[in-house]
């Protein structure tokens, strides 16, 4: 039974890696909500006005 | 004056922080929270940060610190969406590819944290097996079984066994029937 098992066991694991790529290279796709660069110009701004005050 | 600022590089990060957020949470909106306590946080102390190092790696760590800190007081309400996804994944094995990424979807939701972040990290964001332990902060080898045990738990309940019993054609199979069938007799 071993061969057959690490046959089905390969198969199995395949399948899986295709699906869990398949779900993450989805969730890149849809890009970055602008939030994140507001965020990080906000974060940007907020440290540079702290730096040089006037 | 000085170099660039290093942190500008966090913004290349974001698809791949996001992605694994919303795998990991399954609900855009807090992974989207998630990922900008992160970014606050990356930003604030990154004089934690050791120049040369893995950014990714860094950023995943503190990404995942927050979904743990934040599953605390959560955890009642994330148990009963699992409860609910239980009774909705009896049914017959996928062949089309559709059909298995809906499938795929709700066994992993099932998967319980740990398996899932690191079937996350080593499968499909291509980290090592030794980065996701450090990340983690377990050994190398609780990384391989969690892996290990998720790959298990999704082959179940996508009932991949049952979709090999309807191809049991070829010969390997039936040789192994065969020998099996010669050692019992």
């Amino acid at each position: 039974m071993i061969m057959a098992q690490s046959g089905a066991q390969q198969k199995h694991d395949r399948i899986i890696e295709e699906n869990l790529k398949r779900v993450y290279d989805e969730a890149i796709e849809e890009g970055v909500p602008d939030r994140f660069r507001m965020l990080l110009e906000a974060l940007k701004q907020e440290e540079q006005s702290k730096a040089s005050p006037k | 004056m000085s170099d660039p600022d290093p942190r500008q590089e966090l913004v290349e990060h974001l698809p791949a922080m996001r992605a694994f957020a919303i795998s990991l949470t399954r609900n855009p909106a807090v992974a989207d929270d998630m990922v900008q306590d992160t970014v606050v946080k990356a930003w604030t102390s990154f004089d934690k940060f050791e120049t040369g190092s893995n950014m990714r790696a860094w950023l995943f760590t503190i990404l995942r610190n927050t979904y743990y800190s934040s599953r605390r007081k959560t955890k009642r309400e994330v148990a009963d969406i699992d409860g609910t996804h239980t009774e909705a994944l009896a049914e017959k094995p996928a062949h089309d590819g559709r059909l298995q990424m809906t499938d795929f979807r709700a066994a992993f939701a099932q998967l319980n944290d740990e398996q899932r972040e690191a079937l996350l990290l080593v499968g499909a964001s291509g980290f090592s097996y030794e980065e996701a332990a450090e990340m983690c902060g377990v050994p190398v080898g609780t990384m391989k079984s969690r892996t290990g045990r998720g790959r298990q738990k999704l082959a179940e309940l996508m009932q991949l066994d049952e979709e090999d019993a309807l191809e049991m054609t070829d010969d390997a199979t039936l040789s192994v029937l065969t020998a099996t069938k010669a050692t019992t007799f």
